[in-house]
């Protein structure tokens, strides 16, 4: 985790809504195969940083670098060949089946008037196979569950074949099976070598599957490292403005101990 | 989409536009029909009456092409703009095209201009409504949705009172008969030079949203996510705009304001193949065209006189409509 060149690279990060500003100069780098968590409580940011590196919004301030692309000056089509993004749950009007949902994947690789080719949709099927939904298939995309609606976003943005993942809030509608059931699907598409950023107010998610997490402060700054040392009584009680306290238990299975956190009075 | 609903789609149309031909006041034997239609492409004998021959190929053969393209162009535009919109409520007269295009019409007949000046009047305001709609509904550099729609109320509105203006101010004796008929909507006065101003646009229209009807799907997703695929929503909403208001200002300038098709052939066609627009684009451009010209042959043979379009569209279709939807639950599926 953490080594080598970072695939991104942001420096002097700002941006403001009018006159407020919400964040500013961020420095921060993503590394090949790992989840970063950007942390915060609502309303922090942390969304709009997310979008900030996707393209979807401009900075006020500062860079988005990938190789030697500036994300921000790349033409929609090449900036979502390199970076996917997984918004919030939403339910569409029309009940497209979860292929046709995963094909639109393909859609940064084709022309403006393009046609997915047989190829296109061997992929979308190879990417529900990699995310294990393909009895999913032809099923209405409306009709699925928040969980399983994820699950098919996932399929769809690898079926991508971005080089980065940015996800906003990925698990906020979901119970508790689901949670687990979508971070583990992040973290193992993660070890497959495409980073995954995601958003969260939740900091326990970012103790179910350890990885680096950034720790979005009220003044609008990042404070980042490995979960354990940055996810402290002190640093939760300061951003979520509550007594938070981090617990431990030995681990239910395997050595160590397993550390989650809580409102605590 | 099976091979056999792509027959299906495909021979309804032109099986009934060749029927089209021989019904009417006027009966001419099918095999005749198909002698004349013949003898256009390659010299037979003519052992028909001239009159017969004017009848088929410069009355009935305009007529039925026109009202084909117009309900598969208008049925084309809804599918498109429900994807869009993303609201199966949405029909092609939802920016203000219809309203604007009507009130063209009725200037022309109040000074009494001939109907190909009348058609070119009503197309040039239909086009002109649309682009006031856009300008206004323009925020930083994007048109959201919600902005078109609320923009497309306000410009029909103000386009609908001119036209009650209009109608307020015609000569009640001659004037504002012709207008109210007009607006009923009738095919009376194809002929082929109407074609020829109507079906360019249409085509145009509709080939530009057939090309388009991949990123359709896309953009139905949500313009967030449309974008985070590479789409270019606001160039991808503007195209869709031209095509849709070449189609709907063409149609509303040549026939009048015809209702419902763009609005309900959609639902059918979603019925049929489902929500992609891969399907659903050529699905309700064949049923559209199918639909107006089964319309347009019983408005022209069900009485001694015309019965307007707009009274038949809905007044055969809600029936129909009521019982798909009660059948369905509402579902449409």
């Amino acid at each position: 985790m953490a080594v080598g060149e970072p695939l991104i690279e942001v420096r002097g990060a700002a941006f403001k809504y009018g006159e407020r500003t919400v964040f500013a100069s961020i420095d921060l780098d993503i590394f090949t195969g790992e989840v970063l968590t950007i942390l915060g409580p609502n309303g922090c940011g942390k969304s709009t940083l997310l979008r900030c590196i996707g393209g979807a919004l401009r900075l006020a301030e500062g860079t988005v670098r990938m190789g030697n692309d500036d994300l921000s000056t790349l033409d929609p089509g090449a900036r979502a060949r390199r970076i996917g993004f997984l918004f919030q749950d939403h339910t569409p009007t029309f009940p497209f089946t979860v292929l046709d949902v995963t094909v639109m994947g393909r859609t940064p690789h084709m022309s403006i008037f393009g046609m997915p080719s047989p190829r296109d949709t061997a992929l979308a099927e190879e990417a529900l196979d990699t995310v294990g939904i393909r009895h999913l298939k032809n099923r209405p995309y409306t009709e699925l569950s928040g969980g399983e609606r994820q699950l098919v976003l996932l399929s769809r943005t690898l079926a991508q074949q971005p080089d980065a993942i940015l996800l906003d809030e990925p698990t906020s509608h979901l119970d508790m099976r689901n949670q687990v059931l979508c971070l583990k699907t992040i973290g193992a598409l993660a070890a497959l070598g495409r980073p995954m950023i995601m958003t969260t107010h939740d900091p326990n998610h970012a103790f179910l599957y350890p990885g680096r997490v950034a720790l979005m402060k009220p003044d609008g700054s990042l404070l980042t490292g490995p979960a354990s040392d940055v996810i402290t009584n002190a640093t939760l009680s300061m951003i979520y403005g509550t007594d938070i306290g981090v617990f431990s238990v030995a681990r239910r299975a395997g050595p160590g101990e397993f550390k989650f956190c809580s409102p605590w009075q | 989409m099976r091979r056999s609903v792509v027959v299906a789609m495909i021979a309804a149309p032109l099986a009934l536009l060749y029927a089209s031909l021989f019904v009417g006041r006027f009966t001419v034997a099918p095999a005749e029909v198909a002698r004349i239609l013949w003898s256009n492409v390659y010299p037979i004998a003519h052992d028909w009456p001239a009159s017969v021959e004017t009848i088929v190929m410069q009355i009935r053969l305009p007529r039925a092409v026109l009202a084909m393209f117009v309900g598969a162009g208008l049925a084309a535009s809804g599918s498109a703009y429900q994807g869009m919109f993303r609201n199966p409520l949405v029909s092609p007269d939802i920016l203000g095209v219809t309203a604007a295009s009507a009130f063209g019409a009725a200037v022309a007949l109040l000074l009494s201009r001939n109907a190909l000046e009348l058609q070119v009047v009503a197309f040039t305001f239909g086009l002109a409504g649309v682009f006031f709609t856009y300008l206004l509904a323009r925020v930083y550099r994007a048109t959201p949705v919600l902005m078109l729609v609320l923009s497309g109320v306000i410009v029909a509105a103000f386009f609908s009172a001119l036209l009650s203006g209009a109608k307020y101010v015609a000569d009640p004796e001659s004037k504002l008969p012709a207008i109210t008929y007009w607006l009923l909507g009738s095919l009376n006065a194809a002929s082929t030079r109407s074609l020829a101003m109507a079906l360019p646009p249409i085509i145009a229209g509709s080939a530009g949203l057939m090309f388009l009807r991949w990123q359709l799907n896309v953009l139905a997703m949500g313009d967030d996510e449309a974008r985070s695929l590479g789409v270019r929503t606001e160039a991808l909403k503007a195209g869709v705009i031209v095509c849709t208001t070449l189609i709907t200002a063409a149609s509303v300038s040549v026939c009048g304001i015809v209702g419902w098709v763009g609005l309900v052939i959609p639902h059918l066609g979603r019925m049929l193949v489902g929500p992609d627009h891969r399907a659903l684009l050529p699905m309700s451009f064949c049923i559209g065209a199918t639909y107006l010209l089964f319309i347009d042959d019983v408005a022209r043979t069900a009485t001694v006189g015309e019965i307007p379009l707009g009274i038949l569209t809905a007044l055969i279709g809600a029936p129909f409509f009521a019982y798909l939807l009660r059948k369905t639950r509402g579902t449409w599926q």
